[in-house]
């Protein structure tokens, strides 16, 4: 499904991806860890397709296609979806109405007719229930005043409307209280399926306790410097980053340092 | 340097000649308080010409190609059908409609009758034909002497308007439409709208004040509105300009705020080569209130230039002013808000906000708050931005599946939505969202 080989990318002409491998097939679970300013981001915004990436050499594939060629809102409308690491307030622009558009949007792009009134608000009301989301929240300005907690439910919950071919959760666990981690595990379980991959940033072991990946990847340096199973994650836990040399700032994550 | 006297001269003589030619004729003429009040003005404007921009209060707004034009005061009005107006009127807004064609009532057109006990809607000339008395004391008292070249013009002519006035305990349910259009071919109609807005205490009200053309031709506006609001009443006034991109609207609002009064006001700018809207908000008794709100929405070479000034005179008023720009082609404007609170006015509260919006490189945005302070116990914030949209914002929503372009377009349009929440009727603002969202191309 997705297929990144040898991936450099620069910003503001610093090297930030160094030659990133990573394939992801249809209805995997791949998590990415890693320490901060590792490039996990950087990665998630350049499969999304913003803008300030300067991609120097490599490639992505998705679905036989090359990626990098589409506008962000293309590879939207084919599929992918971005769960931000810091959600975007949009005063002004109820969140009904943002996903009316985008729901839409996909559709129309497909060819397929619009969803009119009464199924739009059922479709609503079923995902909203899968978020244990209050009904208010639809009518309010995209993200603007949410708590952090409610902006990444408020991710998960476009993602569930939007049913995504393959879903980037960038730290969507941060901040979430324990409850709330449960709900959004949940929601995102629900949304697992054969042909739906995900690939989730984190920087916690709980994480994948609830969504428990086929894949584990660490990155830094700008490089998966290594994969394993889920038993890496909590390897991961134990040890923290400090064995990872070169130009990484090492951090423990763990209580101990190995 | 240009002689600026003998260029005043030149500027205002073609319109002092012709108050000289018309002053016996026009309404109320030959009573003495109403001759003084026009002789005074057509004095004050012959001494103070056109402004220029020289003038503190005018640096940003040029009106000399106003000032060079030879605009011609229509007395009798131009035919326009009844049809050409109904399609321009604001879907299901049920109002009592005044019409005013190049500044001239015409009955044909308005629609004045049912009127509730207690309300009086005429038009100013009529009312000073027939009982001029009820109008002594409501030229120029709230501000006094003219402010301006235009109002002084506006003030020697005094020739039609609308005159409201809504007694004690009235509140008046539906909306009051005050429909100017310029009407006329001749590339040169100048209309002086008059109107003078008085409401009793406890009573309340709602005008819609729309400026329209049904021509390409050029044209000049210059509207003088005198308000009084009295204990405990309210008034809302939204004012709409769409002229077309030759004319020239200049507008006055003179409020006067009475104890425990509101009023609230909300200018929207959406026409018009050069629009200027002054408001002066006298908040004259303890716990008057005022709501300034406007929203420019400008293209092309649009100039659009609000210029308000709150006077905090007396303890516990309050002033909320938020004015939004969205500023697209080569299009300019201008924002002063001039706050003044005298010493006595103690636990007054004021709040300013001007924020605009570039779409454009090459539009250009000129804010200024001006703050006049003397009580210490007073509550006073303002701000200003210049900005464009989001990148972030931009790239949320297009990462959701939804286009450049459209992004774009909502993004603007959300900008707009505070003020346009804030309009008296929701009729007035689905026909507003559509207009912007017409100049938008969102549908
Ligand atoms: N606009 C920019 N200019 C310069 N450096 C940048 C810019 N954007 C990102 N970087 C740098 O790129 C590096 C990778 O950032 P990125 O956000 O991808 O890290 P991350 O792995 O997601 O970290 P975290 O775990 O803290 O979220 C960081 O060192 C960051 O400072
Ligand atoms: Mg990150």
């Amino acid at each position: 499904m997705l297929a990144i080989s040898d991936l450099r990318v620069e910003v503001d002409g610093k090297q930030i991806l160094n030659g990133l491998d990573l394939e992801v097939c249809p209805g995997e679970i791949h998590a990415i860890m890693g320490p901060n300013g590792s490039g996990k981001s950087t990665l998630a915004n350049v499969i999304a397709g913003r803008d300030g990436y300067d991609v120097k050499g490599g490639s992505i594939f998705y679905m036989g296609n090359n990626l990098l060629d589409l506008l962000p809102e293309e590879r939207a409308r084919q599929g992918i979806f971005l769960a931000f690491q810091y959600p975007v307030e949009i005063p002004g622009v109820a969140n009904i109405y943002l996903l009316k558009e985008a729901i839409n949007a996909i559709r129309s792009s497909k060819e397929e007719k619009e969803l009119d009134a009464i199924d739009f608000l059922s479709l609503v009301r079923d995902k909203l229930k899968l978020l244990d989301m209050k009904e208010e929240f639809l009518y309010r300005s995209v993200n603007q005043g949410f708590s952090g907690g409610e902006k990444k439910r408020n991710e998960i919950f476009q993602m569930a409307m939007l049913e995504p071919t393959l879903a980037i959760l960038d730290e969507t666990d941060s901040g979430l209280d324990i409850d709330a981690l449960k709900v959004v595990s949940d929601g995102v379980n629900a949304l697992r399926a054969a042909d739906r991959s995900i690939i989730l940033v984190t920087h916690y072991q709980r994480l994948l306790n609830y969504i428990v990946p086929d894949y584990v990847h660490v990155l830094a340096n700008g490089q998966v410097i290594r994969s394993g199973d889920h038993s890496l994650a909590a390897e991961l836990e134990e040890s923290g980053y400090s064995w990872i040399g070169g130009g990484g700032e090492g951090k423990s994550l763990g209580a101990s340092v190995g | 340097m240009v002689d600026s006297s003998e260029q005043i001269a030149e500027e205002v003589g073609k319109y002092l000649s012709q108050h000289q030619e018309v002053a016996s004729t026009l309404p109320a003429a030959g009573i003495s308080w109403v001759d003084a009040h026009r002789e005074a003005a057509s004095k004050r404007f012959e001494q103070l010409g056109f402004p220029t921009t020289r003038d503190e209060q005018w640096k940003y707004t040029n009106v000399r190609s106003i000032a060079r034009h030879a605009f011609d005061l229509s007395l009798n009005p131009v035919d326009v059908n009844p049809s050409v107006i109904n399609k321009l009127t604001i879907p299901n807004l049920d109002a009592h409609r005044l019409v005013f064609t190049d500044g001239i009532f015409s009955p044909l057109l308005s629609q004045i009758s049912d009127l509730p006990k207690g309300v009086t809607i005429i038009s100013l000339a009529a009312l000073l034909r027939s009982d001029p008395s009820r109008l002594e004391n409501k030229f120029g008292e709230v501000v006094g002497e003219p402010i301006n070249g235009f109002n002084a013009m506006n003030s020697a002519f005094i020739l039609d308007g609308a005159f409201i006035e809504i007694e004690s305990g009235v509140k008046l349910e539906k909306p009051i439409e005050l429909l100017y259009v310029s009407a006329s071919t001749n590339e040169q109609a100048l209309a002086l709208p008059r109107n003078i807005v008085v409401l009793r205490k406890q009573s309340s009200a709602t005008l819609c004040e729309r400026y329209i053309s049904v021509t390409h031709s050029q044209s000049l506006t210059s509207s003088v509105s005198e308000v009084y609001i009295e204990d405990n009443g309210i008034l809302h006034i939204d004012r709409v300009n769409e002229e077309n991109d030759k004319s020239f609207n200049i507008g006055a609002l003179f409020a006067n705020v009475g104890r425990n009064a509101r009023l609230k006001s909300n200018s929207i700018t959406l026409g018009g080569r050069l629009v200027r809207n002054d408001i002066v908000v006298r908040l004259s008794e303890d716990g008057a209130e005022t709501q300034l709100d406007g929203l420019y929405v400008v293209n092309d070479r649009q100039h659009v230039d609000n210029n308000t000034q709150v006077l905090h005179d007396h303890p516990r008023t309050t002033s909320r002013e938020h004015y939004k720009g969205i500023l697209s082609g080569k299009a300019r404007a201008v924002f002063r808000g001039h706050i003044s609170v005298k010493p006595e006015a103690q636990g007054a509260d004021a709040v300013q906000k001007n924020n605009n919006l570039l779409l454009s490189p090459e539009a250009e945005v000129d804010t200024m708050p001006q703050l006049e302070i003397y009580a210490d116990d007073v509550k006073c914030a303002h701000g200003a931005t210049v900005g464009q949209l989001e990148e972030e914002a931009i790239f949320y929503m297009r990462s959701r599946g939804i286009g450049y372009a459209e992004t774009r377009q909502l993004l603007t349009h959300a900008f707009a939505a505070e003020i346009l929440e804030n309009l008296g009727q929701s009729s007035i603002k689905d026909y507003i969202e559509n207009r912007i969202n017409h100049m938008m191309g969102l549908s």
